[in-house]
């Protein structure tokens, strides 16, 4: 009781402190200086239509480079810790693990392709419209979820899975270290042409880094979602 | 359009509201999955707030396209805190995973998921 009573006091008084912040905000009616900079000069700069791809993968692409590295550790940190005592699980989960329903399967069947197609398309769009890597590899990712969820004795080549995933990592490092040579500087995406604004291929080497980011993602999403399935 | 309520306030008391509900649920709940689901509530409502911080009067998406000319800058929402929250949710993502791989070795353990049941872990 009185612990229920000092939560209730903690959340009310974290509670008054966002309602002084609510209350004191002021919707902005005028960018920010470095806002205003990279809404300007992204289009300019880069040839990138999607600003917040433009920050992500350009102005910020070295953050996003730590950011695959977390995903990474956590990728290997949940294999670890579900790495199961082999035989003892398997004898309880022979019982457990069913197919699921007639709907599920068929709608497996139909919404699969859809689903995957629809990522690619969100991950080599990132520098048009909405969408990027992340966005785009979470949607495939997404997709193996639903096979695993149709059909649990699914197997998901993890090991190809690991090489792909390498592969993409190593592309977007290299990638990273070409712009250092030619171009300004780590992960400077400016040393391919910027092309004609909203054209498919434009950008520079933004809807390269994008599908790699797609891959690498996806790949180590399936990968976390495959050991919480197994 | 008029709305009463700007919209960055409205979107402002949503993410502070799912913010204190995922806050009582860490605190009062004992059941381990769903103390992991009110640290997600909290994160995304924090996300929420983050990017209505970046709402400016009147913007719209910062894509460069028939709603939004490269000549008026001035009519984009801010998009850093859009991509900060783009990060912020792979890295809530990453945590959450951990956190429920964690909850099953724990279950695993001791066949409950009910916090009371590890008491060697209090100090």
């Amino acid at each position: 009781m009185i612990y229920r009573a000092s939560v209730l006091f903690a959340v009310a008084l974290l509670g008054l402190i966002f309602l002084r912040l609510a209350g004191g905000y002021a919707e902005r009616s005028a960018l920010r200086p470095l806002a205003e900079h990279y809404v300007s000069q992204a289009p300019l700069e880069l040839g990138v239509s999607n600003i917040v791809t433009g920050i992500l993968i350009a102005y910020r692409g070295f953050d996003t480079l730590g950011e695959v590295a977390v995903l990474f550790m956590v990728a290997a940190s949940v294999g670890l810790l579900l790495r199961k005592e082999e035989a003892g699980r398997k004898y309880t989960e022979e019982g457990r693990r069913k197919p699921a329903g007639e709907i599920v399967t068929t709608g497996t069947q139909v919404l699969l392709p859809v689903i995957l197609t629809f990522g690619a398309y969100v991950i080599v769009n990132g520098h048009l419209s909405a969408g990027g890597g992340f966005q785009g590899g979470a949607i495939v990712a997404s997709g193996v979820m639903l096979l695993l969820l149709a059909d649990p004795g699914t197997r998901v080549n993890a090991a190809a899975l690991s090489v792909i995933e390498s592969l993409a990592g190593v592309s977007y490092v290299a990638i990273g270290i070409l712009g250092l040579v030619l171009a300004g500087g780590f992960l400077d995406p400016r040393f391919l042409p910027p092309g004609e604004a909203g054209a498919f291929i434009s950008a520079g080497a933004i809807p390269v880094l994008s599908a790699l980011l797609g891959i690498k993602v996806g790949a180590e999403l399936s990968v976390i979602i495959d050991r919480f399935g197994r | 359009m008029t709305t009463i309520l700007p919209v960055s306030s409205i979107l402002l008391v949503t993410g502070f509201g799912l913010a204190l509900i995922g806050l009582c649920c860490i605190l009062l709940h004992r059941h381990l999955l769903r103390i992991i689901i009110g640290s997600s509530l909290f994160g995304t409502g924090l996300h929420i707030v983050i990017v209505a911080t970046g709402y400016v009067t009147g913007g719209t998406a910062p894509i460069i396209d028939r709603a939004l000319g490269p000549a008026e800058p001035g009519r984009a929402i801010d998009p850093v805190p859009s991509a900060l929250v783009v990060t912020a949710i792979v890295i809530g993502f990453a945590v959450t995973a951990v956190m429920l791989a964690y909850a099953i070795r724990l279950h695993s353990a001791r066949k409950t998921f009910d916090i009371g049941a590890f008491t060697e872990s209090k100090w």
